[in-house]
């Protein structure tokens, strides 16, 4: 017994170094980076060995979210929504497809499993100079067509100036009410057919009040910013999601074909006996079943987008306006423009958005450990 | 199991999958005529014809400029994946064999260390980097790739260990074992397969990294993917030399795609699907 409390010890003890070395550099370095948020610590000096830092308390975060000149981390932070939700569309989408083909073992099956993913043990700075190259004006893709007879694109995949979807931020509130209002709307049409009252319920009564809010009551809404600033889906990041797509969809094809793999052969027969289609099969038995894999394929995906910065600074370079994400911003804001306490309130809404998504799911991991 | 006919079904996945292994490919094919073409050739509109005469020179250039950003990154990767691995080894063994009142909550709290946006740390990391006078150099990245590289190397061993059954410990117990001798007697041996996929995975990861590098590290120190970016990053570049830089960036993680494919994906697997 009392061997045993030692062992119990040691292997505490063995643990101990991690947890300090996680605990600091994980959680301390958090609570540092949220301090220094709340500091004024930059400019002449800053980089000396006790820079001077005074408290001013939330006045970075409301420079970012309202300032005059903080236009540019307003559009990083639209083009970070748009990265992440055309990088979740693209890579679960063209994933799954490319899994469902190879799920009917075609010959060559481990050939092209290697080709859909090698992307995936690159480097966003060997993709990124890649793609460079092939999304160039004249060249590379946009000369693709002129192979089959046709005209060459002349779209400028990574220096458009265009944008599309262009809103005004004072309408911020307004928006993203609507925003709401139309998810939780489509989740309850989807939900309809299983269950209409709790649809109902939970998802369209809420959904039709939320939208109806804004749009009738709209302008009792505060305006987010003091003057009109339009944002919009820059044009510009299509390029950068499309090579993002491309490195990332073979990554969930490997979740899906191992989620595919894990389905036996049984129940698959008895789909098929029971008169299903190969449609329906996918659609009714086999992605259900997965849904584990979609929820972690889209919080690693998020995860990803959030950190975008490689890919992004080998494109187009770190300080293209176009093309900016907070990753970025951040960045240039602290070791470029030295105003670290700026750069650590970019940070800090980059890892609050990225919270909101990894907590919940840690949270129900943990729940399931428990459980099993 | 299905008889093999031609079917419109057939034709259909066939010409899918071949469509999209070439829409795959074409960065691979496109870095490799650009490279072994010589700068007067790399023109927009003949990007992608094969070269007339082949410039076997700008592998050799590109290895005269990314020399040493190969040898630091070789360094950085070899030290860090090492470390990491072996301390992933013990934390999975204890995380998965040893439980303890709270084990679990403490796990859940190392994996969050795994998702965070690595900005978030950055200048508290810097700050204590140039105390502890380790700011620039390759030591300072190691470290800091030792330190975020634990959840993962943790969790993979920890799956991993999770098949291994109790009764074994616990005979090893019975015969007087204590917590060190069961590692290295019973654990340890078994445990090859779990050392492949951890290593392989945290090399491509400790390869393929920028942020850090760029931060963190002096120009002597770069690590080759900062070297490349400087390569390409210029705005009048003759092409075939960052190709060629690309092509010898991605060869150590490609190799081990290409001949370790298998550890590679369970690896990515152990990320994010549970056992």
């Amino acid at each position: 017994m009392r061997e045993a409390s030692l062992d119990r010890l040691k292997a505490f003890l063995t643990l101990l170094p991690s947890i300090v070395l996680v605990g600091v550099f994980v959680y301390g370095f958090i609570g540092n980076t949220v301090w220094i948020s709340l500091t004024d610590w930059g400019g002449s000096g800053s980089l000396a060995v006790d820079p001077q830092k005074n408290y001013v308390g939330l006045a970075n975060y409301a420079e970012l979210f309202t300032g005059f000149l903080a236009g540019g981390f307003r559009q990083d932070l639209v083009n970070a929504v748009f990265y992440s939700v055309m990088l979740l569309a693209g890579a679960i989408g063209l994933g799954m497809f490319i899994a469902i083909l190879l799920d009917r073992k075609p010959k060559g099956e481990d050939v092209l499993r290697t080709i859909f993913l090698y992307p995936m043990s690159l480097s966003f700075i060997v993709s990124g100079t890649i793609w460079r190259w092939l999304l160039a004006p004249q060249g590379g893709v946009n000369i693709l067509p002129t192979y089959v007879g046709l005209d060459p694109l002349t779209f400028e995949w990574t220096s458009s100036t265009k944008a599309v979807l262009e809103f005004n931020w004072q309408n911020l509130f307004q928006i993203m009410l609507y925003v709401a209002a139309f998810i939780l709307i489509l989740v309850g049409l989807w939900a309809f057919r299983n269950d209409p009252r709790k649809a109902l319920k939970r998802w369209l009564g809420p959904g039709i009040v939320i939208g109806a809010f804004a749009w009738l009551g709209g302008s009792i809404l505060p305006q987010a910013l003091f003057m009109e600033e339009t944002h919009g889906f820059n044009l510009a990041t299509l390029g950068i999601i499309m090579a993002t797509v491309w490195q990332y969809a073979g990554y969930t094809m490997a979740l899906y074909l191992a989620g595919f793999n894990g389905i036996s052969q049984d129940l698959r027969d008895a789909a098929m006996l029971d008169g299903a289609s190969e449609v329906a099969y996918y659609r009714h038995v086999a992605i259900p079943m997965l849904k584990p894999i979609t929820i972690s394929a889209v919080i690693i995906l998020s995860h990803i987008s959030l950190k975008m910065f490689d890919i992004i600074f080998a494109m187009t370079g770190p300080d293209n306006a176009q093309t900016g994400h907070p990753a970025l911003n951040m960045y240039l804001t602290t070791f470029r423009a030295n105003d670290f306490a700026r750069g650590a309130a970019i940070a800090i809404v980059l890892f609050l958005v990225a919270a909101m998504f990894i907590v919940p799911y840690l949270v129900s991991q943990y729940r399931q450990r428990k459980r099993g | 199991m299905h008889a093999r006919r031609i079917t419109p079904g057939s034709i259909f996945v066939y010409g899918t999958l071949a469509v999209l292994a070439i829409l795959f490919l074409m960065p691979a094919y496109m870095a490799l005529v650009t490279a072994l073409k010589f700068p007067a050739d790399i023109t927009l509109p003949t990007a992608w014809e094969l070269p007339a005469k082949f410039n076997w020179s700008s592998f050799s250039d590109a290895i005269d400029l990314l020399k040493p950003n190969f040898v630091n990154s070789m360094i950085l990767t070899i030290s860090a994946t090492a470390l990491s691995t072996v301390l992933g080894s013990l934390n999975g063994y204890v995380f998965s064999k040893w439980k303890f009142r709270g084990s679990e909550v403490l796990f859940t709290l190392f994996l969050f260390g795994m998702f965070i946006p690595y900005q978030v740390i950055l200048i508290p990391l810097f700050q204590t980097l140039r105390a502890m006078n380790l700011y620039g150099g390759l030591p300072g990245l190691i470290l800091a790739h030792v330190v975020y590289g634990l959840p993962i190397t943790s969790l993979i061993f920890r799956n991993f260990y999770a098949q291994i059954p109790t009764a074994l410990i616990e005979s090893g117990r019975l015969d007087g074992a204590g917590f060190f001798s069961i590692y290295t007697r019973i654990v340890f041996p078994l445990s090859v397969p779990g050392f492949v996929v951890t290593s392989l995975w945290q090399f491509t990861q400790v390869w393929n990294e920028f942020l850090w590098g760029i931060c963190l590290t002096r120009h002597a120190d770069n690590p080759i993917t900062v070297g490349l970016a400087q390569l390409a990053g210029g705005q009048a570049v003759s092409w075939n030399l960052p190709m060629a830089g690309s092509i010898m960036a991605a060869i150590p993680v490609l190799a081990i795609y290409i001949f370790l494919g298998r550890y590679f994906i369970r690896g990515l697997l152990a990320g994010s699907v549970k056992e």
